[in-house]
């Protein structure tokens, strides 16, 4: 057997020799995460989307204190909707539903232990509703966000509550800035940074000019894509009216409601506006109409 | 009752020489203290999330001392050999059994006494209010959960040859009675017979513990638990105690010493 120095020797050669080789190799590797900025990144990869969205769960448990199916209940009784309960009334008929314990996600007792288990956990719907509760859900946007900077929904999500609800404007913008710079074709983004400016700021010009851009970003990506998200697309130009009707841009505004009746799903009430701002529009004297002789 | 108080002592005194209690404290508070130190969108009222963290890592502690204490008094002393003049005396081996049962639960109410004041000095500085109700059902409730948890393990360390492997065997299934010990009913229902029947029949066997755990009410402000509920599920838990107990006893009468 030759010495053991040798061996050692050789093996360091051969390790020396893989090492020039992968080096190299593994720079300019695509699935490298080594050039990442991130320590996150670095360590968990594209795992973090997992937990983000454990945690954007965890959010809509703790706006609905803690009362929240389980995977078991889930199976008979949908996911989560603290993003639509964001939207005004879009969630409301469900939440009615639910506050019904009979009808909500947690069947009639089953058993005496199924009846005696209900004292000891959230078993009645509530929602985050006295005034700066909203605040506890803040901490899981803010983790999910960090763990997946592309969902957009966490965002605006966290926007919303921190703007409506807390009177935290500075930070909603901040927040939405930083989606923003993570998300830069994210008309869903833009759409709520122009409610910041509009809403709270009361900066007409800003809003109109995120709005905007928030539209030609739907458009460029509805060409690209098959899929419409027209959700954003009915809100941005709502609101896009809204705000030149106000400003007085009447035609501007029309033009607006008259991309609005394309998608919307009320065409008829749309036109209803349309024929109201036209008549605001038109000269009094063509209101009247001609005088007869 | 004086032997096994005098064996409960000694084993309450062994808790404050160990560094277990020690360690998992520190590292607790450490780690509430540094999730209570983050900003979250400059907002410092913010509490929920961190006496979740809190109340997650006493549960953690409070296991883990409670299993790992238990899981050797009676393997230690046989090893030790010092068994053998602790029942030369006139000890009974039920009295050995109910001595160091008392020893580790009432250990483990110290334990949780120092936790729950943790627990309830940092929710007090950030809520700037006191549930004591919801607190003391909340220290109780686990306090008697533990006493389930002591039993069982008390009866692994005369089944199981090592204390390692009836910790390990009792945290699993612990763990496991309180992550699905709520849906197994509903787990039944998805099941054909025969495994129906058996499912069903080891939901309603099993000690439920997981109706000992109320963090979520305790985090998310809820009223306190109605007192009779809470008597009752003393009693359940106390039934289940002596339960176990009982088959400690039972194996351990007729168990060879050497």
């Amino acid at each position: 057997m030759p010495a053991p120095s040798l061996l050692f020797g050789l093996l360091c050669s051969v390790c020396f020799t893989l090492a020039t080789w992968l080096q190299p190799w593994h720079q300019s590797w695509a699935g490298s995460r080594a050039q990442s900025g991130s320590l996150l990144n670095v360590v968990m990869g594209d795992s973090r989307q997992l937990l983000a969205n454990h945690f954007l769960v965890k959010a809509d448990v703790y706006f609905h204190s803690g009362y929240y199916p389980s995977i078991f209940d889930q199976v008979t009784r949908g996911a989560p909707h603290m993003a639509t309960a964001k939207d005004d009334h879009d969630g409301k008929e469900d939440h009615d539903h639910e506050a019904n314990e009979e009808s909500g996600f947690l069947q009639p007792p089953r058993d005496w232990i199924d009846r005696f288990s209900r004292h000891f956990y959230p078993s009645r719907h509530t929602h985050l509703e006295k005034p700066g509760e909203a605040r506890e859900i803040l901490p899981w946007l803010r983790i999910a966000a960090d763990l997946d900077p592309h969902n957009v929904g966490t965002y605006s999500v966290a926007a919303y509550w921190l703007r409506q609800h807390l009177n935290k404007v500075d930070e909603a913008e901040q927040f939405l800035r930083e989606g923003w710079r993570a998300n830069p074709d994210s008309y869903e983004i833009l759409f709520e940074l122009g409610r910041v400016f509009d809403e709270n700021r009361n900066d007409p010009e800003r809003a109109r000019n995120v709005w905007e851009l928030g539209l030609r970003k739907w458009h460029e990506q509805s060409a690209r894509h098959a899929r419409q998200d027209n959700f954003v697309l009915e809100q941005t130009l709502t609101q896009l009216a809204r705000l030149e009707e106000r400003e007085g841009n009447l035609p501007k505004a029309v033009s607006y409601l008259e991309e609005l009746k394309t998608v919307s799903p009320l065409p008829d009430t749309i036109q209803l506006q349309i024929n109201e701002l036209k008549q605001k529009a038109a000269p009094p004297s063509a209101v009247k109409g001609p005088k007869s002789p | 009752m004086n032997n096994a108080l005098a064996i409960a002592s000694v084993v309450v005194k062994e808790l404050y020489r160990r560094k277990d209690f020690y360690v998992l404290f520190v590292l607790t508070a450490l780690i509430t203290l540094l999730m209570g130190s983050l900003n979250f969108f400059n907002d410092d009222k913010i509490v929920r999330y961190l006496k979740e963290i809190c109340l997650l890592l006493i549960w953690i502690s409070a296991l883990t001392i409670a299993v790992g204490t238990t899981a050797r008094q009676i393997p230690a002393e046989r090893e030790n050999r010092t068994i053998f003049p602790l029942l030369a005396k006139p000890i009974s081996r039920g009295q050995l059994v109910a001595g160091k049962f008392l020893g580790c639960w009432l250990a483990c109410g110290l334990v949780l006494i120092v936790f729950y004041l943790f627990f309830g000095v940092i929710s007090a500085s950030r809520e700037h209010q006191w549930a004591a109700a919801s607190y003391f059902q909340a220290l109780w409730l686990h306090w008697w959960m533990l006493a389930v948890v002591v039993a069982m393990a008390l009866l692994g360390s005369v089944v199981f040859a090592a204390p390692s492997s009836n910790a390990t065997i009792c945290l699993v299934v612990i763990l496991g009675i309180l992550l699905m010990g709520r849906h197994l009913n509903q787990v039944a229902l998805q099941l054909a017979e025969p495994m129906n029947t058996v499912v069903y029949a080891i939901y309603f066997a099993l000690p439920h513990l997981e109706l000992f755990d109320v963090r979520d009410l305790v985090v998310h402000n809820w009223d306190p638990i109605n007192w009779l509920v809470c008597g009752g599920a003393t009693l359940y838990a106390a039934a289940y105690a002596v339960f176990f107990l009982f088959a400690t006893w039972l194996v351990f009468r007729r168990q060879p010493l050497a």
